[in-house]
């Protein structure tokens, strides 16, 4: 019988981490992720790994692009102020093309806002967050057992494509609870080796990590090879959960928290007798844009699902077939405002049609 | 050719047989031969990652035949921390001027000379911002003239230039802190044998090493080369005395 355990998203995610292998972390505390540094600086002395809570976002970010140049598996995760403060390192090791996982446990914004579970960050993450025209990896788990998961698959795709990758969670899921089934990670067998990190130049060529770029054309050309790059994952690695698309009138699109509570109203929906599918981004960026133009060539309607005023809706307005009407209900994050089966239930109602 | 003929004065292997960009009188080339001569003389070239800084000395990696990493402005003590965390066996060291160590980056520098990381900090001090054009530092002098100081620093104003090489040698972490001048051949050879010591002290696994060294920066000071280099002894030293303030291998 498969082992199921009882156990926090938070958890979860540094369980994932430690099981693909990731032995540096750099962090700094901050609600309500602090179960990431705490279960990782309790379990890294068992397996060798080096932890260190730095002096600030800013430290880790920059400490974890170091361990990163050396060819390591290394991670930081944070909280949404966090991580605006990690934006300048992110940049740069985009810049750099250096892998990492950045974990982000959004929390409500702007400003200090609150620690209550908030989507609030999408732009920032997916629309590159620092200066400079960049894209990372975003994976948006909807489960603690996706937080292990999709932690894992966040350090293959950044591997793979030399992209920093962030896991976007959020308060709620990085708080909860429920079964994990952990199991073993297995490496790609063709990931790239990375023939690019720096070890001391005994017996090849210097090699350097950088971002700057002043020569004729130099600048330009690395762009275009980042993008390049975003092109690619663009084309072989979207990924979402669909249900119920070969029938459904209306399609409902939403991710992370907010899509636990759309199953619940699409079951709903459903015992009414209503058409409804969902259509799950796993990952937003690179963004699932054929599926949605795949799914609404039949469901001309769309409503899409958001803690917050509306922000993946631009991208789903982006990918829909033409002729489809996407529709849009949020609700800003913060205490209280988590909406419920019933409000979201409401919301099919009004923009369903036969 | 005889045999008793000794080459006693050679370019040194670590670093490129190549022109650097710095301006005429500037002293980053003393600074990064100095490095590099250490290096060879410890034979860990083909082990050392350099870490480099935004500012003049961005370009170490031109200049160097070395592995370089590339840090963000002030952020180099924290890169080099998960270098040297991820490759304890390098000699790991960061290369960095005043405003990007004593301004944007004292968080960094501090926590990382606390925390006695085992790299190597070489902090070129030569009171100004170099590559933008001449602003005025953490450093800069009282009374002293930059282009965002054009009536002299007022401490006032603007508060006191920072001692680092005094204030770091208080944390327990940093096992190796001095300053040194190559405004003279007398203090390029002192300078020398401080920036080995600090080697040694990195090698000998003994914790984090500070080598601060004044520099000239005819450029940016409206100064030809040896009146620059004159103000080095008259100005500067005067308030950054030349001294090692901590050395725990004298304990």
């Amino acid at each position: 019988m498969q082992k199921r355990l009882l156990v926090k998203g938070n958890e979860a995610v540094a369980m994932g981490a430690i099981e693909a292998g990731c032995r540096f972390y750099f962090g700094y505390p901050i609600t309500p992720q602090s179960d990431i540094p705490e279960y990782i600086s309790r379990e890294f002395p068992k397996v060798g790994g080096t932890f260190i809570q730095a002096e600030s976002e800013i430290a880790s970010i920059n400490m974890l692009l170091g361990a990163s140049a050396c060819g390591k598996r290394a991670m930081t995760s944070s909280s949404s102020p966090g991580i605006s403060l990690k934006q300048e390192g992110i940049s740069y090791m985009a810049g750099s093309e250096l892998p990492g996982l950045i974990v982000n446990i959004a929390r409500s914004g702007p400003g200090l806002g609150g620690i209550d579970a908030s989507q609030s960050d999408y732009f920032q993450a997916v629309k590159g967050g620092g200066h400079g025209g960049y894209h990372t990896i975003v994976l948006a788990p909807h489960s603690v057992q996706e937080m292990y998961d999709l932690t894992m698959l966040a350090f293959d795709l950044s591997d793979r494509y030399r992209v920093p990758a962030m896991l976007l969670g959020d308060s709620v899921l990085g708080q909860m609870k429920e079964a994990l089934i952990p199991h073993p990670y297995v490496a790609p067998a063709d990931l790239p080796a990375k023939d690019w990190a720096v070890s001391g130049k005994a017996g090849r060529a210097q090699r350097v990590v950088k971002s700057l770029y002043l020569g004729d054309g130099e600048l330009e050309a690395h762009n275009w090879k980042l993008h390049r790059k975003y092109q690619e994952m663009r084309e072989r690695e979207t990924r979402c959960e669909t249900a119920g698309l070969d029938d459904a009138r209306l399609l409902v699109t939403a991710f992370g928290v907010t899509a636990r509570i759309a199953k619940t109203a699409i079951r709903m929906a459903r015992e009414e007798g209503l058409k409804v599918g969902l259509l799950r981004p796993i990952t937003l960026f690179p963004f699932p844009d054929k599926a949605f133009a795949d799914a609404t060539a039949r469901a001309k309607r769309v409503l899409c699902f958001e803690l917050n005023t509306g922000q993946m809706v631009e991208d789903v307005r982006l990918s829909v077939s033409r002729d489809a009407d996407v529709f849009f209900y949020g609700r800003p994050p913060g205490a209280g405002s988590l909406p419920t089966p019933e409000e979201l239930l409401a919301q099919i109602r009004k923009h369903y049609k036969d | 050719m005889s045999s008793a003929l000794q080459q006693v004065f050679a370019h040194p292997v670590s670093l490129k047989d190549v022109q650097t960009h710095f301006c005429p009188g500037c002293q980053h080339g003393t600074i990064h031969r100095l490095v590099a001569e250490a290096m060879d003389q410890f034979g860990v070239q083909d082990r050392t990652i350099g870490v480099a800084s935004v500012g003049c000395s961005v370009f170490l990696y031109g200049y160097f035949d070395i592995d370089v990493v590339e840090a963000p402005h002030g952020r180099a003590p924290a890169v080099a921390t998960g270098v040297k965390r991820a490759c304890p066996d390098k000699f790991v060291f960061t290369y960095q001027g005043d405003g990007d160590l004593a301004a944007i980056g004292t968080s960094e520098i501090i926590h990382a000379a606390n925390r006695g990381e085992g790299m190597t900090v070489f902090f070129v001090n030569n009171t100004t911002y170099g590559m933008t054009g001449g602003q005025m530092a953490p450093t800069t002098l009282p009374s002293q003239k930059t282009s965002t100081s054009p009536y002299g620093r007022n401490v006032a104003n603007d508060g006191y230039p920072i001692r680092m090489a005094e204030l770091l040698a208080q944390l327990e972490g940093v096992a190796y802190s001095a300053r040194v001048a190559v405004n003279t051949p007398k203090n390029v050879v002192q300078a020398g044998r401080v920036v080995k010591q600090a080697f040694e002290t990195q090698i000998q696994g003994r914790g984090f090493s500070f080598v601060e060294v004044l520099s000239a920066c005819p450029t940016n000071w409206g100064m030809d080369p040896l009146t620059a280099n004159a103000r080095v002894a008259e100005e500067m030293i005067p308030y950054f005395p030349l001294a090692t303030f901590k050395d725990t291998s004298a304990a």
